[in-house]
């Protein structure tokens, strides 16, 4: 029952196998249990919760007695967490920052909005690298969050207290948001669903901004069926997100069982260089041989600029976060640090506020966009940027969807890459282009390394071919049956 | 590309963070060692290729010009550090001689 899903939750609550209450205080109590060794939790919000739950068991029983339980909201008493870097108004938001530390938002994300009117019910907020600065937890200002299938290793970012929650049985499902892997590469390391979705797909309203052209929500799930129905409860336009595109949302989780004969499998030998977990490239291999005899076309492809998407991306990502993170100031809203000048203030309360990541990506930012470099550095990551989406646009002209792994290694041990900024920029890799491309990418386990620790398998498709890299990703899943398997705690 | 000790404090002048001696010299490291990976991006030739701000078609996207509801004072104000009367308080920016 820890490890249930959205669809099979949904079916007990309204057949009245199960109550809301009853399964959130379950859930709250498998918080209790393992958060202390697991610490995916920032934030708890543990009476909320259950007075939602108990609306949700009265809006049950009503249906039931009249008949209309079909008509019920579609995630009705679902107890989620959600990525502390998206809004949720009157419960403190921290971003993972010192800055942010006592921030209570005075407005709702889109995100939450369209959860909450689905009926969901909120957990809790989860850990996250500081402004989704990372690809660890590590820096989270607060504390590192743990893998739950080994405590000694990460459980990737800056998603990770998402993902770590619904591999650890804390919660059905959750929020994350993705700049350059930050769903997909936690969601591999963990051994869970996360999708990336379209960029434009999901509202950024109240998603606090890292890097705006690249930042998009997405969920993590215990398959992808779940991943689909969030999917279908966040997607569509929002006059408050002028980047969010007015295209008609499918029913995804209702498109999920088709035939993937004939569907063409890309397969980017750059994605498989030198210095791969041969672990890794064995499951991602195998796992593309079973969709080759399920009856797709699997070839190879080229991505021949896949090389430069890491340079491409930091200079972008660190260059729209250093305008974004000027907001924090010191007069709002958030830390203020005590000075004599208005210079000071700000100088102290961002020096006082902002973790060594953050710092570095504000200065690399500034470098990067500061006259006698702009051009040298932004605009020609830009330019580079434009050859990425040509490479893919070239690709997906031949295939439908791409296959690779979502990163070149397992969970590696906390401690290990925090020395060495580079280090752990290298571990997106296989991540990053889909955000620049703004494509759909989703990650889904595929096996585990000899030391037990989950391989992630990731799909890439068009612009809002969602349907067709869910419906990929879900024939994969129950032909191999991976998502069944959980850690013990 | 290695950058000067002058050139990490200007960049931390223009992003209005006040760093340590430790961060600067940590900071001038590390920064040199990715401008330094980031090289590899001078040699592609792109005088032809258009930039990519973003993958979307978008341009001006506006919304009808009408008075809508927003936030309360109180509520825009409630994480204020120092409110006063209504308003947010600064430091003084200008001074008398």
């Amino acid at each position: 029952m820890l490890h249930i899903t959205i669809h099979a939750a949904r079916r007990m609550l309204r057949a009245g196998d199960i109550g809301a209450r009853e399964l959130t205080a379950a859930i709250l109590e498998r918080i209790d249990a393992v958060d202390g060794q697991v610490r995916a939790y920032l934030t708890l919000t543990p009476e909320l919760a259950l007075a939602a739950a108990d609306r949700a068991d009265a809006a049950l029983v009503a249906a039931r007695a009249a008949g209309t339980t079909d008509d019920l909201p579609p995630l009705l008493g679902i107890p989620l967490a959600i990525k502390d870097t998206i809004t949720t108004e009157g419960i403190r938001t921290t971003c993972g920052s010192r800055i942010l530390e006592n921030y209570i938002p005075p407005y709702q994300s889109t995100a939450m909005a369209r959860l909450q009117q689905a009926g969901a019910l909120i957990l809790g907020k989860t850990n996250t690298d500081e402004f989704a600065m990372g690809s660890s937890t590590e820096s989270s200002a607060y504390f590192a969050t743990r893998n739950p299938w080994n405590l000694a290793h990460v459980p990737g970012g800056s998603s990770g207290g998402s993902a770590a929650a619904v591999a650890a049985g804390e919660c059905l499902a959750a929020l994350g948001s993705d700049t350059g892997g930050s769903v997909r590469q936690p969601a591999g390391f963990c051994g869970v669903v996360g999708l990336k979705p379209t960029y434009g797909r999901v509202s950024r309203y109240g998603l606090v901004a890292y890097a705006s052209s690249l930042d998009q929500i997405g969920p993590l799930a215990r398959d992808v069926t779940d991943a689909a129905e969030l999917l279908g409860v966040l997607a569509g336009h929002d006059p408050l997100d002028s980047t969010s595109v007015p295209a008609a949302v499918p029913a995804y989780a209702q498109m999920l069982d088709r035939p993937v004969r004939g569907l063409r499998v890309g397969v980017p030998r750059e994605y498989f260089a030198p210095g791969m977990q041969p672990e890794v490239e064995a499951a991602v291999r195998a796992a593309i041989q079973v969709l080759a005899d399920l009856g797709a076309e699997v070839r190879e492809i080229g991505l021949p600029h896949t090389d430069l998407a890491l340079p491409v991306y930091y200079l972008i990502a660190a260059a729209e976060a250093s305008a974004n993170l000027a907001r924090f100031d010191g007069i709002r809203y958030g830390l203020s640090a005590a000075a004599e000048s208005l210079w000071e203030t700000y100088r102290e309360t961002r020096g006082q506020g902002f973790g060594p990541e953050v710092k570095r990506r504000i200065m690399l930012g500034a470098y990067a966009l500061s006259a006698g470099y702009y051009d040298a550095y932004y605009l020609k990551a830009q330019q580079v940027r434009t050859l990425i989406r040509a490479d893919f646009d070239a690709a997906l002209a031949e295939v439908d969807v791409i296959a690779c792994p979502t990163g070149p290694t397992t969970a590696f041990r906390i401690g290990e890459k925090m020395a060495d900024p580079l280090s752990m920029y290298l571990t997106d890799i296989l991540t990053l282009s889909a955000n620049l491309a703004g494509l759909p990418a989703i990650s889904l386990p595929c096996g585990f390394d000899g030391a037990g620790l989950p391989i992630g398998l990731q799909l890439m498709a068009g612009a809002f071919q969602e349907p067709l890299l869910l419906a990929a990703a879900f024939a994969y899943e129950q032909a191999a049956g991976w998502h069944t398997r959980h850690p013990t705690l | 590309m290695a950058l000067s000790l002058a050139e990490v404090e200007h960049i931390a002048e223009l992003a209005r963070l006040r760093l340590t001696e430790a961060e600067k010299a940590q900071f001038q490291e590390q920064l040199s060692a990715i401008l330094e990976h980031a090289a590899v991006l001078q040699s592609i030739d792109v005088s032809a290729i258009p930039p990519t701000a973003t993958v979307l078609p978008l341009h001006n996207v506006m919304r009808a010009d009408e008075v809508r509801p927003g936030l309360s004072q109180a509520a825009v104000l409630s994480n204020a550090p120092d409110p006063y009367d209504g308003f947010f308080r600064v430091k003084t920016i200008l001074e008398h001689e």
